[in-house]
């Protein structure tokens, strides 16, 4: 794959299915990026639990809402962008999952998971509501790494609080 | 001793594994040792069944262990810190004797 960047976007339906969707067509990117066994795996769970933080906890498993995946690979890293239609949250909201009062949790690992796997990862409010996951992976070295870097597309995360 | 296999994710699997360990419990089998050498696969909706699943069983007086996690599953485990919650076994004859 070039260097160039190159923008993907796909809206999702709020259904379980979609989740699939998401992680194979990320993985089909990451591969293509050059990406690792070990790091598409990684990237694939994240975007695993984006979507579904999005479908359960975003669009609250309603079917009219909408799911909004784009994948951004820059010179220098894949980022991923979930963006549901709900009514968005902060990390500082997130219980701790690690907590000893949480540890027997059913749920609320997604975003820790995002956090352990991807190199950056933010939550920021969606541009019309809901919120936004924005994660990012640095690509793999190249061998030969004199091209240049004609700049990125689309927003680059930091890490959150 | 119930072997699990494929992906244990949000949708038909979860709730494969959801319903297969509430039949035992409601048919009084509640010492449930859960293979998964063949599990590859599992997200944050599958760690949150096993968690389900160990609960309810403790809940009603019963066990349930865990057996042949996979690379996959053992490291997520452990980035979870649940690896030191279950009962894990890397032998069926040890899991079946932890019983005892």
């Amino acid at each position: 794959m070039g260097t160039d960047p190159k923008h993907l976007e796909i809206t999702l339906e709020t259904q379980v299915e979609s989740v699939n969707l998401a992680e194979e067509m990320c993985l089909r990117v990451a591969e293509a990026a050059g990406f690792g066994e070990d790091d598409c795996y990684k990237i694939g769970m994240s975007v695993r639990e984006g979507v579904i933080n999005a479908f359960h906890y975003g669009n609250q498993e309603r079917p009219e809402k909408k799911i909004h995946l784009a994948v951004d690979l820059t010179g220098d890293k894949m980022i991923i962008h979930v963006l549901d239609e709900g009514q968005g949250f902060t990390l500082a909201e997130v219980p701790d999952p690690l907590a000893e009062e949480n540890l027997l949790s059913t749920s609320g690992r997604g975003i820790f998971l995002m956090r352990a796997f991807m190199d950056e990862f933010d939550v920021v409010p969606g541009r019309t509501g809901g919120a936004e996951i924005v994660m990012a992976k640095k690509l793999p070295l190249q061998e030969n790494p004199g091209s240049n870097g004609k700049g990125s597309q689309g927003s680059s995360p930091h890490q959150g609080a | 001793m119930v072997d699990l296999s494929g992906k244990i994710t949000l949708g038909e699997g979860s709730a494969l594994l959801r319903k297969t360990v509430r039949g035992l419990l409601d048919d009084k089998r509640t010492k449930i040792v859960l293979n998964l050498a063949d599990v590859d696969y599992i997200d944050s909706s599958g760690i949150g069944e096993l968690v389900s699943a160990f609960t309810t069983s403790k809940g009603r007086g019963g066990e349930l262990k865990l057996l042949h996690l996979t690379k996959k599953v053992h490291d997520l485990l452990q980035l979870t810190k649940l690896y030191t919650v279950f009962d894990v076994y890397t032998d069926e004859s040890s899991a079946l004797r932890s019983f005892q």
